[in-house]
């Protein structure tokens, strides 16, 4: 396990404007937690003491482990501003749908953590990957511990069924792939089946757009006999990978907004109507439509992308 | 009503035998007939109580004439799909479940007296492959259909099983499907894996989720259908999962990831050096992540697991030596800290302050004093005969049952 040392409880204290005196105490009482919290984890790892659920969520892992890195990326690299979060609800399910970029999904995981940190009720955010994702070795298992799964219905639906927020990606790899002449122009949205599951299991729709992340590596061309050769759906030449070498996974620091919508009902419609391919076709239509206007509005507000 | 009369397949393994030693208990039971090829060792005839035993192979004909003399009304298959290991083991076993089962269901077909068939599958038949949903129902198949091994074997099984439904729609089957069953008296692959020490082997890059079920659940799952009246396919699993790796963990073992290509060179040089021998299919199987929907089980069936798939696992545990103790982790753990001058956390799960009481382990440990209770009884089955058995199950019977 990385990061041993950095993995302190989640609430870190927060070191306010006191006086001098005690905001040193208290850096080393939550220093000092952070280094018992740490081993008890490790403890807690070497024995089994942990608790996975049905789809492989391990809440322990995540917070430990995979949130404190994020948490530096989405404050201090990408300097991400959530906004109107209240839009997702406290309690019950709800399904985000956001648009997708920057060649690496690190947008997925920004929104996760814009959800998991920012929400009143810290809610954990279950992703929807490509089965890619879960073919991985190393990646598969992680990212099952971080509460995805595979995109499909039956997943989708269970997991909003018991009360969970969903997000998904309808743009899929046509999205996080595209060249970088096209940033912020949604691609085609898959065949609407994360409207018909939202629609059978009545949840909001939360549409959600996320700026910033086209540019963090911007994809100038995609040698395809290489993503063949890889078995990848493209493969990336961005100005600084492959030229830098293993430098060039560093993503570049521009600044996010990522927005979550006002929630689009599901409740009202017809029974049967997740079976009628207008109701899905025209929700999508709908979703789409707002993600890419809060797209145009957000980029205006942003102004420059990496001083904005 | 006329008690029934169960032929139990399978007895010299425990699911088997523990199976027939309760439903002969049972008053809604006349009569059990335990059949399997071999004769069950001690503990076996033990727990098979007033059983009646016959040594016949299924792959023979003459369970057909079991069947016939005994009037047989419920046969219960609870032999079939144990996952072997090594390639001469493998199809001896594929010979026993799919060529045994087939034997078994045509000698069914004859008989005019069966009118309830419950057949023992497994969770296998869903594969688990990164394209299949994370938890499957009844209805889910498996999107890469296994070609091979004891899940191919399943599927084969549970289709001749339908075919036997479809040409004898008179007779009510079952197909309970287990996740695999672990407790402190069963033996199988799994156990086994989990009992080697210090290091256990899993493939590097991978931690399959896995379900389980308690054998005592298990058990308890096969008399409720035979004495019930549900038709169909059941998922078994106790609640909740765990990983591989945490599961390794929690039987104070160490994981000791190994390249997936590399598990068969490992596995044979450990066998050479004696250093604990495992199968390499075995061990890239459990990368196999797969939870069962178990609410068939509870709402249409009524049956409810008394452990958790956690709880499950630890009731195994209790048998096994750790190599690594949790006590002397927290021990280290609690020194370290002192050194360090902070001070430990709490012992126990992490994020739960309300429910770290959790699963309240079930008192069921009972199976021991059974065991010294009924010891002097059955040392030796009793046996059933086809020649001359009015006879001897008269004169056996009222010894029996002694209620």
């Amino acid at each position: 396990m990385n990061g041993g040392s950095e993995t302190g409880p989640k609430p870190l204290p927060d070191v306010g404007p006191a006086a001098d005196n005690g905001s040193v105490q208290q850096t080393e009482a939550g220093w000092k937690r952070g280094l018992a919290g740490s081993l008890a984890f490790l403890r807690r790892r070497l024995t089994g003491e942990y608790e996975v659920d049905d789809f492989g969520y391990d809440a322990d892992f995540t917070e430990h482990v995979l949130v404190p890195p994020l948490r530096l990326l989405y404050e201090k690299w990408f300097r991400v501003d959530a906004l109107s979060i209240e839009n997702i609800p406290d309690t019950g399910g709800a399904l985000l749908v956001a648009n997708h970029s920057g060649t690496v999904a690190v947008d997925a995981l920004m929104a996760a953590l814009a959800v998991h940190d920012h929400h009143p009720a810290h809610r954990p955010l279950r992703m929807l990957g490509a089965d890619l994702v879960f073919d991985t070795p190393v990646l598969g298992p992680l990212a099952r511990r971080a509460g995805n799964t595979l995109a499909c219905n039956e997943d989708a639906e269970r997991l909003l069924t018991s009360g969970e927020v969903v997000s998904v990606f309808p743009e899929g790899f046509k999205g996080v792939g595209k060249p970088f002449s096209q940033r912020y122009k949604l691609q085609r949205f898959g065949r609407g089946g994360f409207v018909s599951a939202a629609v059978r299991t009545r949840v909001p729709i939360i549409p959600c757009a996320i700026v910033g992340a086209e540019e963090i590596y911007p994809m100038i061309a995609n040698i395809k006999p290489l993503a063949r050769a890889f078995g990848l759906p493209y493969f990336p030449v961005t100005p600084t990978f492959p030229l830098l070498g293993p430098l060039g996974a560093i993503p570049l620091p521009s600044k996010w907004l990522i927005e979550f919508g006002e929630p689009i009902p599901t409740d009202h419609l017809p029974e049967g109507a997740a079976e009628d391919p207008m109701v899905v076709f025209n929700l999508a239509d709908r979703v789409r439509e707002t993600i890419q206007q809060s797209l145009y509005r957000l980029l205006l507000r942003r102004g420059h992308p990496f001083l904005g | 009503m006329a008690g029934l009369t169960v032929l139990v397949t399978g007895v010299t393994r425990y699911i088997g035998s523990a199976l027939a030693g309760r439903l002969a208990e049972h008053p809604g039971v006349d009569r059990v007939i335990g059949v399997d090829a071999a004769l069950p060792e001690p503990a076996a005839r033990v727990r098979m109580r007033d059983a009646e035993f016959a040594r016949a192979d299924i792959r023979n004909p003459l369970i057909f004439r079991v069947i016939e003399a005994a009037g047989v009304d419920t046969v219960v298959h609870a032999s079939a799909s144990s996952t072997p290991t090594g390639a001469a083991a493998r199809s001896m076993a594929k010979e026993m479940n799919v060529l045994g089962t087939m034997q078994l269901l045509a000698a069914c077909q004859r008989s005019a007296s069966v009118r309830n068939l419950i057949v023992r599958s497994t969770a296998d038949v869903y594969g688990g492959s990164s394209r299949d949903p994370a938890v499957a129902t009844e209805e889910s198949e498996a999107r890469a259909v296994p070609s091979t091994g004891s899940a191919r074997d399943a599927i084969d099984i549970e289709g001749y099983v339908r075919g036997f439904g479809r040409r004898r729609p008179d007779v009510r089957v079952a197909v309970p499907r287990f996740s695999s069953i672990i407790g402190p008296t069963v033996r199988t692959p799994l156990t086994r894996y989990f009992s080697m020490a210090p290091f256990v082997p899993i493939v590097a890059g991978h931690d399959a989720r896995m379900q389980l079920v308690h054998e005592l659940d298990a058990v308890a799952l096969i008399e409720h259908l035979v004495l019930g009246d549900f038709a169909g396919i059941v998922n078994v699993a106790g609640d909740g999962a765990m990983t591989i790796a945490q599961a390794i963990h929690r039987a104070g073992r160490i994981p000791l990831p190994i390249p997936s290509p590399a598990l068969d060179v490992v596995g044979r040089a450990a066998r050479l050096l004696r250093l604990g021998a495992f199968s390499a299919t075995q061990v890239r199987s459990l990368t196999a992540g797969r939870v069962l929907d178990t609410s068939r089980l509870r709402e249409q069936v009524g049956f409810r697991p008394q452990f958790t798939t956690t709880a499950a696992f630890d009731d195994f545990v209790g048998r096994l030596h750790p190599a690594l103790d949790p006590r002397t982790v927290r021990a280290a753990e609690v020194r370290l800290a002192a050194v360090l001058g902070v001070g430990a956390e709490p012992d126990g799960v992490w994020h739960s302050p309300a429910d770290s009481a959790g699963v309240a382990r079930p008192a069921i440990r009972t199976e021991g004093a059974e065991v010294t209770e009924v010891a002097g009884v059955a040392a030796r089955p009793r046996l059933f005969s086809i020649k001359g058995d009015a006879d001897a199950s008269a004169r056996a019977r009222p010894a029996g049952r002694r209620k």
